[in-house]
């Protein structure tokens, strides 16, 4: 197996008065085609490690590797390139632009890769059809329902074919109705050959994930692997 | 390394595409920005523009009027009531080398009026003036009835009406062979003039001939004003010669003016003005600037999600500031368009009221947009900055 993220003795403190350590020596590697869930209580260092994971911070000690690339190694704007072309968010508030369709929001996900948008709408078509919203394309965000929302989110996700996708609490702002429709789309998603990490507090939602890993008070407390079931 | 194809990039028509986002999203906020810029720079070129206007107007009328028209005129001397000039002066003048046209008028002591039943008070300010058969060309005025005197009805009692005199008369036909009292004589009207522009006395005189006023009026004839016509390239020699020519014994007593100088001076007070205006259009494309610069600022402070999905998204900070740098372009760019267009229109218009050709200088056009550009470039760079500078971090936080 191809290991596509790494954390290796990961530390993040953030400089404030007194100095919080958030990840305290984390280490974590991610196989291709997974899909885990990193479940802790808030103030766990969830978001940090997902900012990490993500690129969209530096650790203050230890190394990072996305999609073989080493974080270290990289300038900003080569980590800018990273997330262009490797990295796939959902994030809780899903992050529309209002006023924009379902298609341009998520041909936005391939905004920074330099493609026209003639080739990024008609790639939004098909991610708006695998994420089954083939119906509400040239719907603003505003007309959408929030599961639909964070499909479309979730579509802006996948429409590069990342290396990974990193999930930030994708369902927190829905009922769990519509959250099961969330993490069954991840998972067929993932069957279907995408790597993804699901960061949340849910254990609803980790339990059903074939790989959980908690987090607590900045270190991995526990790494349990299931079958599917 | 293999991090060549690590690369984020932004197609160029999507530079100006997330450029439009702030607009989009809040339209109303983006247009009353545009608004204050378009005020700005359209208050300059309309000043520039209705300035450059008058301006071409003023040389087309000097062209009309020529500017080699001066006038001779008797100071009024000390107890000596009207002042005339030495009946010899229009020959004296006349054999000045560079002069090549000369006219006298000499008031008449008689009033007009359009009917004898009216009572000798109300004269209606218009003066009665004696004149000769050349005085038309000398001035380079036009008709608007009739015909000017000729040596024929220079003596008889005919007479030309000032623009404002047949006004004030109620004459605007010759139609029925209109008839004014002149003094204690029937004068037959055979002309009215088009105003005069720079001889507004003579606007509101009734003209007749020297031969009629001597015979039908008393009129001792001794000129008034001379009008001189001399050669372009030697105007003001001949009028350095005119005081003395003119009245060899009292030569201080002769005043020689070029009627020209009035418009001239006029022309340069309204510089004066001008320059007042575009300072006020400097002010409010300020205050433009400092709007638009506010509205980047709070929409910064408002859209740090937006600017933290786009760094998730692979915008380098570079893209960022393009993007809020362009929106404050565009927002700018659109008003500084608009402005130039509303200032065109206003010097149109208000060209068309005055009966000027309308003149936009090009400079004013181009430079408004590139002013416009300019204050967007300068409003935009510190909010698109920090726009940039934001940790995608603490931005996705918000």
């Amino acid at each position: 197996m191809t290991i596509v993220l790494s954390l290796q003795r990961v530390v993040k403190e953030y400089p404030i008065v007194p100095p919080v350590r958030a990840l305290a020596g984390v280490d974590l590697n991610v196989d291709e085609g997974e899909l885990l869930a990193v479940v802790g209580p808030s103030g766990s260092g969830k978001s940090t490690m997902l900012h990490i994971m993500g690129t969209l911070d530096r650790p203050t000690s230890g190394e990072v590797s996305v999609a073989g690339y080493k974080v270290s190694e990289l300038s900003d704007a080569e980590l800018s390139g990273l997330r262009a072309r490797h990295i796939g968010f959902v994030f809780q508030a899903f992050h529309l632009l209002t006023g924009y369709s379902a298609l341009d929001n998520v041909a936005d996900g391939l905004l920074y890769t330099g493609l026209s948008l003639d080739e990024r709408r008609e790639l939004a078509r098909s991610a708006l059809v695998t994420v089954g919203l083939a119906h509400r394309l040239s719907h603003v965000a505003t007309q959408l329902s929030g599961g639909e929302q964070q499909r479309v989110a979730i579509a802006r996700a996948i429409i590069g074919e990342p290396t990974i996708v990193l999930a930030d609490e994708p369902t927190g702002n829905l009922d769990s109705k519509t959250s099961a429709g969330i993490v069954e789309l991840l998972d067929e998603l993932n069957r279907a050959g995408t790597t993804i990490v699901v960061v949340t507090h849910d254990r609803e939602i980790s339990v059903h994930l074939p790989r959980e890993v908690h987090l607590l008070d900045g270190l991995i407390e526990s790494d349990v692997s299931r079958e599917p079931a | 390394m293999r991090n060549g194809d690590l690369r984020s990039e932004l197609h160029p028509s999507d530079v100006i595409r997330t450029a439009t986002v702030g607009a989009r999203t809040r339209p109303l906020r983006a247009a009353l920005s545009a608004l204050g810029i378009m005020i700005g720079i359209g208050a300059m070129v309309a000043v520039l523009g209705l300035s450059e206007s008058s301006k071409s107007e003023l040389l087309d009328q000097l062209e009309r009027l020529g500017t080699n028209l001066l006038t001779v005129e008797a100071g009024a001397g000390i107890g000596r009531g009207d002042a005339v000039l030495p009946d010899e002066s229009v020959d004296m003048i006349a054999r000045i080398g560079p002069v090549e046209a000369t006219a006298y008028v000499s008031s008449v002591d008689a009033n007009a009026y359009r009917t004898d039943l009216i009572p000798e008070g109300q004269t209606g300010g218009i003066a009665v003036r004696a004149t000769g058969p050349n005085l038309l060309e000398t001035l380079g005025g036009t008709m608007a009835e009739g015909v000017f005197l000729d040596e024929a009805t220079a003596s008889y009692p005919a007479v030309v009406l000032g623009s404002v005199t047949a006004e004030r008369l109620g004459i605007r036909s010759l139609e029925g062979g209109p008839q004014i009292w002149l003094g204690e004589e029937w004068f037959s009207v055979v002309g009215i003039l088009d105003s005069l522009t720079l001889h507004a006395d003579l606007d509101r005189s009734a003209l007749i001939g020297e031969v009629a006023a001597e015979s039908f009026l008393d009129h001792d004839e001794a000129p008034t004003t001379v009008f001189v016509r001399a050669q372009p390239d030697d105007v003001l020699d001949v009028a350095n010669v005119l005081p003395a020519t003119a009245n060899a014994e009292f030569p201080d007593q002769v005043q020689v003016t070029r009627p020209t100088d009035t418009l001239e001076a006029a022309e340069a007070a309204d510089d004066t003005l001008t320059a007042l205006l575009l300072g006020l259009g400097a002010v409010a494309l300020l205050v433009g600037g400092v709007g638009i610069a506010n509205v980047m600022v709070i929409s910064v402070l408002e859209r740090r999600s937006e600017i933290g999905l786009r760094r998730a998204l692979g915008a380098t900070k570079r893209h960022i500031t393009y993007q809020f740098l362009g929106e404050s372009l565009l927002l700018a760019g659109v008003g500084g368009v608009a402005g130039v267009l509303l200032g065109a229109l206003v010097t149109a218009g208000w060209a068309a009221y005055e009966g000027w050709a309308t003149l936009v200088p090009l400079v004013a056009l181009i430079g408004g947009v590139v002013a416009a550009l300019l204050i967007g470039a300068v409003a935009g760079l510190y909010p698109a900055l920090r726009a940039a500078k934001l940790s995608p971090t603490e931005a996705l936080r918000a």
